[in-house]
């Protein structure tokens, strides 16, 4: 479903993604995972629209993704890590601007709306101000935001960050639910935990470059017998990335 | 450029700004309230009667030309007279209470009759003066010249010491170096003037003397018939191209904080073109700015009744100068960096701009290389274009060149915005 292939970008001298390559095929959600200034968030910014690559591809369905305008970018719906919502509006006037970028209206866009509030347990909020909202309930409306145009494939940037567990137990259930619908799932996190309990495929960066990209049992496979057969992934993550500090 | 996300746009940009009541009613209100403040002060006399100069006489000379000076100054109407001692009088011009103090010297009127008439120095008035208070100081030195001649010329032809001071001019004639011809014809000018004095005061007539020999009438001239300068349509075109200006930063803040919150992610992510972002930004500026400016106009109209002498070209007019405020808030967000220093870096232009403008300050009181220089700020013209088009009265066509500047200005701070907006950082 999603492509890319030997993905760069550079700001002046600084190499941020260096030929990175991975897929994501339907149904399937991929971790992306890296330290701080591995190059995750550039990767997603390039998949999503928002960064020109300096060279290399990103294709959906096979077709390389084009300009601002480009129609294929409705196939993809961004999460971003920040709480990308305008906090003096209702949770259902965010969502109807968000629908009518995607040319959504009437009554399918009404009908989007409801659904989105439904799945992520908002529906009874959708009148109230976002700025009245708990910080899980933002998280989730910016969750339903990003599927409003029922896009088929989803980048998830930090999805989770600051939110309650039982916030970020819900938005594991909504990703299982659009995992089951197919949809093709992009996953960057620092939680190794959440990695392990969702990801298909995990893909670990560190500066620009992809240094792994299999499955968990993979990894560990490939980590051979120092790591031993019941490794975490934080310790596959930090023997691949090392322990220096990177900020 | 799709329509329906822009509509959905600017729209979100409209609700935004009504949510929050106590800022729509301030953000009306402030530029209202500053206009009338700054519009009493320009007013006319048209309706009220202006302000009086106040100023002290310290009278120790005690002469009948003395008193004569301190009853004209005081039936002046421009003048406010007091006459204090000397000492309250320097101290109330000290403390910035009195702008001019005028004391007439002891001797003053004796001196100034003699020089008068060619028998001395000219004599001495001095002038207590508040160097803050320069425009006063000159009034009050025109006024007094005026009033020192004809007091002066009375004395010198009615008054009770003008035979002897004549006698004493006809006896030093004797001693006088002028030809003996012209000293003959000098002679029988004072001689002349004896006797005027002397029938005026057998007969009681009223006091001759010199004075200004002409009365001046004036015709305000606009497009407007019947009509007086109203200040209220000027101060209103200032304060509201200078809010309009304040409305664009603030526009631009709110691009600047929108990034920084991780909002153009989202809005670049959509199959948008960067245009149509921007454009719907300066599309619901523009109608912020415009509300703001016919509200203001409004009131100007309904309590002040600022004449809008031509209703179309105060719309174009002020329609330019909404999207040139606009435009300038998306020129401001593509160089700006945080909202905070943006904000402030964006006033100190604005304010420069409003001033060279001539929006505080009339712009004649500049030099002569300045007031060239605010032909190319754009607020110089939306200050004239709605000045034209409401008190001068003037015709439509009078509104063409100055939109047409204010429109070609959008165009270009639009272009610059579009190609230097940091949409990466995004």
């Amino acid at each position: 479903m999603l492509a890319v292939r030997e993905l760069r970008k550079s700001y002046g001298r600084v190499v941020a993604v260096d030929g990175a390559s991975f897929a994501v095929e339907p149904g399937q959600l991929v971790g992306l995972l890296g330290p701080n200034g591995a190059g995750k968030s550039t990767t997603v910014a390039m998949i999503a629209g928002l960064v020109t690559p300096d060279g290399g591809t990103v294709t959906i369905g096979g077709k390389p993704l084009g300009g601002d305008t480009d129609p294929q970018k409705r196939l993809i719906g961004l999460v971003p890590q920040d709480l990308a919502l305008y906090e003096e509006l209702p949770a259902a006037a965010n969502l109807r601007l968000f629908g009518a970028l995607y040319g959504l209206s009437g009554r399918p866009l009404e009908d989007a709306i409801g659904s989105a509030l439904l799945l992520v347990g908002l529906a009874e909020r959708a009148g109230d101000r976002v700025k009245t909202f708990s910080g899980g309930m933002k998280r989730r409306l910016n969750l339903a935001a990003g599927l409003l145009h029922d896009p088929q494939i989803l980048l998830l940037d930090e999805p989770t960050v600051g939110v309650d567990p039982q916030s970020r137990n819900a938005i594991f259930e909504n990703l299982e639910y659009l995992k089951g619908l197919g949809k093709a799932l992009l996953y960057t996190t620092h939680y190794m935990e959440e990695a392990e309990r969702m990801a298909d495929r995990i893909v670990v960066m560190d500066h620009g470059r992809v240094l792994a990209d299999d499955t968990l049992a993979g990894l560990r496979e490939r980590a051979g017998r120092d790591a031993g057969p019941g490794a975490s992934l934080e310790s596959l993550f930090l023997a691949m990335t090392g322990r220096t500090l990177r900020d | 450029m799709a329509l329906a996300p822009l509509v959905a746009l600017v729209r979100k940009d409209l609700q935004i700004f009504f949510t929050d009541r106590r800022a729509v009613i301030l953000t009306l209100a402030i530029p209202i309230a500053i206009a009338s403040f700054f519009g009493s002060l320009f007013q006319g006399q048209s309706d009220q009667e202006a302000a009086r100069v106040a100023v002290a006489m310290v009278d120790q000379d005690g002469s009948g030309l003395s008193k004569r000076l301190i009853t004209a100054t005081a039936a002046d109407k421009a003048l406010a007279v007091t006459q204090p001692p000397l000492e309250e009088a320097r101290a109330a011009v000290l403390a910035g209470r009195l702008g001019v103090a005028v004391v007439i010297p002891a001797g003053f009127g004796d001196a100034a009759v003699r020089a008068f008439i060619g028998q001395g120095k000219n004599a001495e008035l001095e002038l207590l003066t508040d160097p803050s208070k320069g425009a006063e100081v000159a009034m009050v030195r025109g006024l007094l010249t005026g009033h020192v001649m004809g007091a002066v010329t009375q004395e010198a032809f009615t008054g009770p010491s003008s035979q002897r001071l004549l006698d004493e001019g006809i006896k030093s004639l004797e001693t006088s170096t002028m030809p003996a011809d012209q000293r003959e014809l000098l002679r029988r000018v004072f001689e002349s003037v004896q006797a005027l004095s002397r029938g005026q005061q057998n007969t009681g007539a009223p006091a001759a003397g010199l004075g200004v020999p002409f009365e001046v009438h004036e015709t305000q001239v606009t497009g407007l018939p019947l009509r007086q300068y109203n200040g209220y349509a000027h101060s209103f075109a200032g304060m509201g191209i200078q809010f309009a200006l304040f409305a664009g930063i603030e526009l631009a803040a709110g691009i600047l904080l929108e990034r920084e919150r991780g909002l153009w992610k989202r809005l670049r992510s959509a199959p948008l073109s960067r245009s149509t972002l921007l454009v719907a930004r300066g599309i619901s500026g523009t109608c912020i700015t415009l509300l703001t400016l016919l509200v203001s106009f409004a009131f100007a109209r309904l309590v002040f009744q600022a004449p809008i002498g031509n209703l179309g070209g105060f719309l174009l007019v002020t329609i330019a100068s909404s999207i040139m405020a606009a435009t300038f808030g998306l020129l401001v967000a593509a160089l700006g960096h945080t909202p905070a220093a943006t904000r402030r870096v964006a006033m100190f232009v604005v304010l420069v701009m409003v001033m060279l403008g001539g929006a505080w300050v009339p712009s004649f009181l500049f030099p002569a290389w300045l007031q060239q220089l605010t032909w190319l700020v754009p607020v110089r013209w939306a200050v004239d274009g709605l000045d034209a088009m409401t008190w001068r009265g003037l015709p439509f066509t009078d509104a063409l060149v100055p939109s047409g500047l204010l429109l070609a200005f959008s165009l270009a701070c639009g272009a610059v915005a579009l190609w230097r907006f940091r949409w990466e950082e995004a």
